[in-house]
């Protein structure tokens, strides 16, 4: 009995103590995991890097169901983690509700907004880095078929496939985009033999560059398109590593940076709406030693062209998520 | 639609119906011996876990393969302890065997290659061959009948060639010997073949390691294919088995037919999305759930009646 209280005991005490000391900033990363190689594992070097820098620590965890999200969050916020960024669009209608209980702490949410006095929504434009990797593609294909495939059917992933459409189309009007879905429920995420089956067909149909935006069933498409022997394109993260000599660029999302700056501004997040563009390099192709020997000049001149007037406004990148729909598709 | 389009669609649909075929057979032992495997899904991924992570590390997936069909029937006789040993309740066994599956490929995964839950991509030399048959080369030219078996029947990896064996294998030991008869036995009426003198707990249990070889087999195609194991890619494919089995009665050839058709409504998806046919627009969320629909209206007594093994799901316990 003596033994159960000193123990119960010391652990208040820490708990209490933790609670005092402890403001390290958290982050939760969604279904995916931290090292997808896409857009969590983003959200995690962000998180590293900041660590690094300033030697500071942080919590984070991983989800492993659906039912975890606000479970989580209430209990970062509870043991008094500030600011709590979250990596993923999904994480939507757990922290309206959570937000509104910790009304101290900030939160950071990436890929969605969420209106809240205390919340900081970070959102990208996909489709404007989706153009520039459309040009890209449209430069580099040989037939004038390039493709598209897509994980689960949302409106945000069709905002990357429309974006992509429109940066072909402008390149080469008489270019032909095919574009398939994986599916429709979240397994479409993580079905990389249906992505390496789609980009065959693809290929079949005379695609010779294919952009995956897909999270682990990608990982099928970049196979299958180093496999048969054509070009494919990374997302989120800078996927060029991942088969080196087949994947022409990836179309960055910078949610490392998204997670660095919040990370650093710390306690002092400033609530509100922020966009992540190509004017603030939030989004954009990716170029490194693996995929030098398959850019040319003249494709990286056109893309800086194209994005000197995007952020100038001569060209207007539709988004598909302004009206659910598509002019270039 | 040209004709080498329609042998790009064939040559798909033998692709996604070989992890189908191999686990609808595994289903299809299973539930002619009297136990109702729900599991196939787990078994499936655990097998593509296995056989990822060992073929990786060896560098040989004919080690991976074994591992990962090892692995599988580890899973089966689980539910075989449960449900034919302990007599509990099949269905729960089942279910308990995806969780299973699913939680543990991920935490040793995580744990083992520290990639989330992945493993990591196999180089091609520790992947299956493409396998081109003799001739293959010479007869391309031929109209017709040359990219036909070029392109269609050669060249797949050795799995293909399995699961499409495995059909006449299982039609001949169901139906033409006699552990097939006492099997199917076991499944319809277990009180009769104890009887005989035969022991129905043992023929259960060689049904349930048959079911985890094959599944075994669909698992490891799978990260053969996709060159690495990541989490939960077996998307429902086990589900869609049992679909495939219900659809086919419970017969070898009609579950190959059953697979293949599914197998088709999967390859011919992309090629139909944002096309119109006579002014209808088919929605490739249609073509998705098409098995699914097709099996209801199978299971709701449509199109002839599916009639499972009338003992399906119940424990055999002795007459004291």
């Amino acid at each position: 009995m003596t033994l159960m209280k000193t123990i119960l005991g010391a652990t208040a005490t820490l708990a209490l103590s933790a609670g005092a000391v402890l403001a390290d900033p958290a982050i939760v990363f969604d279904l995916g995991g931290k090292f997808d190689k896409s857009f969590n594992e983003a959200a995690y070097n962000g998180a590293e890097r900041w660590a690094s820098e300033t030697g500071g620590s942080y919590d984070e965890f991983e989800l492993s169901a659906d039912a975890q999200r606000e479970q989580v969050l209430r209990r970062f916020a509870e043991g008094g983690n500030n600011p709590i960024v979250m990596a993923g669009f999904s994480f939507a209608s757990a922290l309206e509700t959570v937000a509104a209980d910790f009304p101290d702490t900030k939160f950071v949410i990436i890929d969605m907004v969420v209106d809240a006095p205390n919340v900081r929504s970070i959102v990208f434009d996909e489709h404007t880095g989706s153009y520039l990797v459309g040009v890209m593609a449209a430069m580099a294909s040989e037939s004038g078929t390039v493709s598209f495939v897509g994980g689960m059917d949302i409106p945000l992933i069709s905002k990357f496939a429309c974006g992509y459409a429109q940066g072909v189309k402008d390149t080469n009007p008489d270019a032909n985009v095919i574009v398939n879905m994986t599916g429709t429920t979240p397994s479409a995420w993580n079905d990389p033999v249906k992505g390496s089956e789609l980009t065959r067909g693809q290929i079949s149909q005379g695609s010779d560059v294919v952009f995956a935006a897909a999270g682990g069933t990608g990982l099928g498409v970049l196979q299958t398109a180093k496999d048969e022997g054509i070009l494919a394109i990374g997302v989120d993260s800078n996927q060029n590593h991942l088969q080196p000599g087949s994947v022409l660029t990836s179309m960055v999302k910078r949610v490392d940076n998204a997670v660095y700056e919040s990370f650093t501004a710390g306690e002092g997040v400033e609530p509100g709406f922020a966009a992540m563009g190509l004017a603030n390099e939030g989004v954009g192709p990716a170029f490194d030693d693996s995929n030098a020997p398959l850019v040319t000049d003249e494709m990286k001149a056109a893309v800086e062209e194209a994005k000197a007037k995007i952020i100038a406004g001569d060209i207007v990148v539709h988004d598909y998520m302004s009206d659910e729909s598509c002019p270039s598709l | 639609m040209d004709f080498m389009t329609l042998i790009a669609i064939f040559d798909s649909t033998l692709r996604y119906a070989t992890p189908l075929l191999l686990a609808c057979l595994a289903g299809l032992y299973s539930e002619r011996a009297g136990v109702v495997d729900i599991g196939l899904e787990g078994k499936m991924l655990g097998a593509a876990f296995v056989t990822g992570g060992v073929a990786y590390v060896t560098g040989s997936i004919w080690l991976g393969l074994l591992a990962g069909t090892a692995a599988s029937i580890a899973l089966s006789l689980i539910h075989g302890v449960a449900s034919i040993t302990y007599h509990g309740d099949q269905l729960i066994s089942g279910v308990a065997i995806n969780f299973l599956a699913a939680g543990l490929s991920i935490v040793i995964a995580s744990a083992w290659f520290g990639l989330g839950g992945r493993t990591p991509s196999l180089p091609p030399e520790a992947r299956f061959q493409n396998i081109n048959l003799p001739l293959a080369d010479t007869l391309q030219n031929v109209p017709i009948l040359g990219p036909i078996y070029s392109e269609l029947i050669s060249g797949h990896t050795i799995l293909v060639y399995v699961a499409l064996l495995a059909v006449p294998v299982t039609w001949a030991v169901l139906f033409r010997t006699r552990f097939g008869l006492r099997l199917r036995a076991a499944g319809e009426n277990p009180g009769a073949v104890d009887t005989a003198g035969v022991s129905v707990v043992r023929l259960r249990y060689y049904a349930i390691l048959i079911a985890g070889l094959l599944c075994g087999l669909a698992g490891a195609y799978l990260a053969d294919f996709a060159a690495n194991f990541v989490k939960d890619m077996t998307a429902g494919r086990g589900f869609i088995a049992l679909a495939a089995l219900i659809f086919a009665k419970w017969r070898p050839w009609q579950a190959m037919g059953t697979c293949l058709l599914f197998g088709f409504l999967s390859a011919a998806a992309p090629y139909l999305e944002n096309k119109s046919f006579m002014g209808i627009e088919v929605a490739s969320q249609f073509i998705d759930a098409l098995p699914y629909i097709l099996t209801v209206i199978i299971l709701a007594g449509f199109v002839g009646k599916a009639i499972p093994p009338r003992a399906g799901g119940q424990p055999y316990v002795k007459e004291q």
